[in-house]
């Protein structure tokens, strides 16, 4: 009975699959699924990057020039929340979905409806948010991280701003679910845990910390939409609240969130540099411990953002010192990536790049990461550009690199066809010289004193702020050639082998590219010839 | 290989149809709250689409469960999803449970002078001692008097913790085939939720009306109706589920073996059980 249906429903796989609009409101398939995400996450890169150069144009030189406050602080809000949970969020979520089924041997994620939902609602929620920018009273303003009582008291777009962000936890929560529940559940025989390419074990622990902390989100979102609305007391000292509570709140969010963001980084790069340094990725098992450490650590490390705001001592004591601990784990990374490349025979293709600027700029980011958690100094720069400059170091240079890395690095799996690899080495450079003329300057801006989320500034930032400017532009504009490359390889090109990469091990460059849309109906057997890792305990 | 016949569907007409519910839902929702006109139409529309989608979307999972087209990988896809479904809602409590603890052992000691709160107290609001229950130095709501643990609360306890007994009760019948005693246990289960119900409107009535307590009733008021409101909303849910069990069990589904359906409600109805546990030391008795 079981396998009548099975054949029944193998023979209809194909022949029925629905064309047009309908092929993507009503997709079931990893791939189709993962590809939407990918489409826009693009798309609100692009989004995000246009309030950037807003941003940075009025920044251009000191007064007023382009925009009012009120329009320049809405901009600085919803940058970052488009950019974290439209651009780079999807991004990863969509990679997830192209690829943990491929890597582990999986028919499809487990639960195929879902998916679908999980990526249907995003559209949804960001009509909602960057609806608020239209509105008479405008968008959020008071930064994405919403603290009250400046959050309270701005016009009508707290609501939707709240109810936008429920969905997009709504979404992420269940995108989290089906991952943990794929990679637990559908491995193909034989692909035991430790087997697992460093992606899919980095996205199991993201997984984790997505579904443990989302929710704490829309619970303190929730908080401030009763305070506004229904008279509760939860931020306000009069009644007995506290605001800070809401900063402790967010923040228990927040810092995990900030690992949500680079862990499946870490997992990328991993899969990269062994593929073109020819050699296995040095201490598989040291990375595993160290993802798990870190995801670990992010729990109990969140008042290092809010070390100015007032806190016993013995507290600001302990998150500096757990926060600097996490140093640990992360240098466990980086020299098992150095130590992976040592004597490889290297060579130097777009995703390779990608990944080697990403272990650099990453790093300076962590260092800079370093110093902001030491409380003496943090009193010093909280709120200033040298904020600014390192979590840009660790977001953009850190994961927007690693998932430019990730496209060039399986676009010929996906397409069927090589990306141009001159324009891909011509993106790769202009990015990394512009966006460190865009964000090193900030450093020095921030050590200086300049503020952060201030439309104007005293005259002696203004070379840095110029050159900064500069900086963003051409970085930004930059990244047309990167639509461009991607548009170029979709439509055509050299064509690829299943293998795409002479060093590629692993069950996602088995089977042949584009990979069809149903892989691994049937599962193959994982042994040690097949995976990327030899389990040593099994 | 059971592997090899992992069911996928072909195509969900169901999540985007629950994707447009929720965008009318939301967009409604924030609109009443803004006082626009049309809030409260477009709320209740997106969540009568959003109604019927979960309408839909279960009866086509039943229909498949039914017709046999599921193998165990799928079942146990299934569990890692209520599962960690489970554990999201924890993490939803915890943040109101955190403020809880938050307000009680830090922010409102400082708020009467406590540990660096010494100049804040001074300055800010001389004369406000820190106790609990509290409103807050501004006195919000004006007086009220807290609900006693040992009365009602208790009571709904006891119901609460025996509903979980008697769904265990129906679960032993349903593993050994019984199918009028499962059906009897969940009745009793449902009615004793539905008692637990009335007790907790019963008293939200009477904290409005006769003690003073509403959600106004600063710090201590925000965090006893969000805690026992968002509890009580899951408790709704939950005998939702239960309501809609039963009646597949009298429909003759679930067997022995297989009954994966009952048993996410059965996990759904002990979290909330567990979560009053917490409510009630927490909230009521402490």
């Amino acid at each position: 009975m079981s396998q009548d249906t099975t054949a029944h429903h193998d023979d209809h796989h194909d022949a029925h699959h629905p064309t047009g609009l309908a092929r993507w409101l009503f997709s079931t398939n990893h791939k189709e699924i993962g590809t939407m995400y990918l489409v826009f996450s693009l798309a609100m890169f692009l989004v995000g990057g246009a309030m950037a150069l807003i941003i940075r144009a009025e920044l251009f030189a000191p007064g007023l020039q382009l925009v009012n406050p009120e329009f320049f602080n809405q901009m600085t809000t919803m940058h970052a929340l488009v950019m974290i949970f439209g651009a780079v969020m999807p991004a990863f979520v969509g990679l997830a979905n192209w690829m943990v089924p491929l890597m582990i041997g999986a028919p499809d994620m487990a639960l195929p409806r879902m998916n679908n939902w999980s990526f249907w609602i995003l559209p949804f929620a960001f009509t909602l948010l960057l609806a608020t920018l239209f509105m008479p009273s405008g968008g959020p303003s008071s930064g994405w991280t919403l603290y009250p009582p400046l959050s309270l008291q701005g016009g009508n777009s707290l609501a939707f701003v709240i109810l936008a962000i429920h969905l997009m936890g709504i979404s992420s929560i269940m995108g989290a679910i089906n991952i943990i529940a794929t990679i637990l559940n559908m491995r193909a025989p034989g692909m035991t845990l430790l087997r697992m390419p460093l992606f899919v074990w980095t996205w199991l622990i993201t997984a984790f910390l997505l579904i443990a902390v989302m929710p704490v989100l829309a619970g303190a979102v929730t908080m401030l939409l009763t305070d506004r609305f229904f008279g509760t007391s939860f931020f306000n000292a009069a009644g007995g609240g506290d605001p800070v509570l809401y900063q402790h709140i967010f923040w228990f969010f927040g810092h995990p969130e900030v690992y949500i963001l680079i862990l499946p980084a870490f997992g990328i790069v991993s899969e990269i540099i062994p593929t073109f340094s020819r050699k296995q990725l040095f201490g598989y098992t040291s990375m595993v411990y160290a993802t798990a450490s870190i995801a670990f650590l992010s729990f109990i490390v969140w008042a290092h953002h809010m070390f100015t705001v007032g806190m016993p001592l013995g507290a600001m004591l302990f998150f500096m010192y757990a926060t600097m601990v996490i140093a640990v784990p992360t240098g466990v990374k980086i020299f098992n990536w150095v130590a992976t490349m040592w004597r490889g025979s290297m060579t130097f293709e777009t995703p390779m790049l990608f990944a080697l600027g990403f272990v650099v700029l990453f790093t300076i980011g962590g260092l800079s990461g370093l110093m902001l958690a030491i409380v003496p100094a943090n009193f010093q720069y909280h709120d200033t550009y040298f904020v600014v400059a390192h979590f840009h170091y660790v977001l953009v240079t850190g994961a927007v690199f690693a998932i430019m890395a990730a496209v060039y690095y399986w676009l010929p799996k996906w397409t069927g066809h090589m990306y141009n690899e001159k324009l891909g080495k011509i993106h790769f450079w202009w990015s990394t010289i512009w966006v460190n003329v865009l964000f090193f300057p900030q450093h020095y801006l921030g050590l200086a004193g300049m503020p952060r989320r201030i439309p104007d500034y005293a005259v002696q930032f203004a070379e840095f702020n110029m050159i900064s400017t500069i900086g963003g532009f051409m970085y930004g504009f930059g990244q047309l050639l990167f639509v461009y490359i991607i548009w170029q390889c979709v439509r055509g090109g050299e064509k690829a082998t299943a293998q795409v990469w002479e060093g590629a091990r692993g069950l996602e460059w088995t089977v042949p590219s584009p990979a069809p849309l149903h892989t691994f109906d049937t599962p193959p057997l994982v042994d040690d010839s097949v995976a990327v890792h030899k389990d040593t305990l099994a | 290989m059971a592997h090899s016949s992992y069911y996928v569907p072909h195509t969900a007409k169901w999540p985007i149809v629950g994707s447009v519910g929720l965008f009318i839902f939301m967009v409604g929702a924030a609109n009443w709250l803004n006082q626009g006109p049309t809030g409260p139409w477009l709320f209740a529309l997106g969540a009568a689409i959003i109604l019927v989608m979960i309408f839909g979307w279960f009866a086509d999972v039943i229909r498949e469960s039914q017709g046999g087209l599921y193998n165990q990988a799928v079942d146990i896809s299934f569990r890692h999803g209520m599962i960690w479904f489970i554990f999201s809602e924890v993490m939803f409590f915890a943040a109101f449970f955190g403020a809880l603890f938050y307000a009680r052992v830090l922010s409102v000691p400082w708020l009467g002078g406590e540990g660096t709160g010494a100049m804040t107290n001074a300055l800010l609001y001389p004369g406000f001692e820190a106790v609990w229950p509290t409103h807050g130095p501004a006195a919000l709501g004006g007086d009220f008097q807290t609900i006693p643990g040992f009365g009602l609360p208790l009571l709904n306890t006891l119901i609460l913790l025996t509903s979980g007994v008697t769904i265990t009760l129906a679960h032993w019948a349903l593993k050994r085939a019984q199918r009028g005693a499962l059906v009897f246990w969940m009745v009793a289960t449902i009615v004793l939720a539905l008692i637990f119900l009335s007790i907790q409107s019963y008293e939200y009535v009477h904290a409005y009306r006769d003690l003073g307590l509403t959600l106004g009733s600063g710090i201590y008021g925000s965090t006893f109706f969000m805690l026992t409101g968002f509890h009580g909303l899951h408790v709704i849910i939950g005998t939702l589920m239960l309501i809609v069990i039963t009646i597949r069990c009298a429909f003759g589904h679930f067997s022995k073996k297989n009954h994966f359906g009952f048993e996410a409600a059965a996990w759904y109805w002990h979290f909330v059980d567990v979560v009053w546990l917490g409510l009630f030391i927490f909230v009521y008795v402490i």
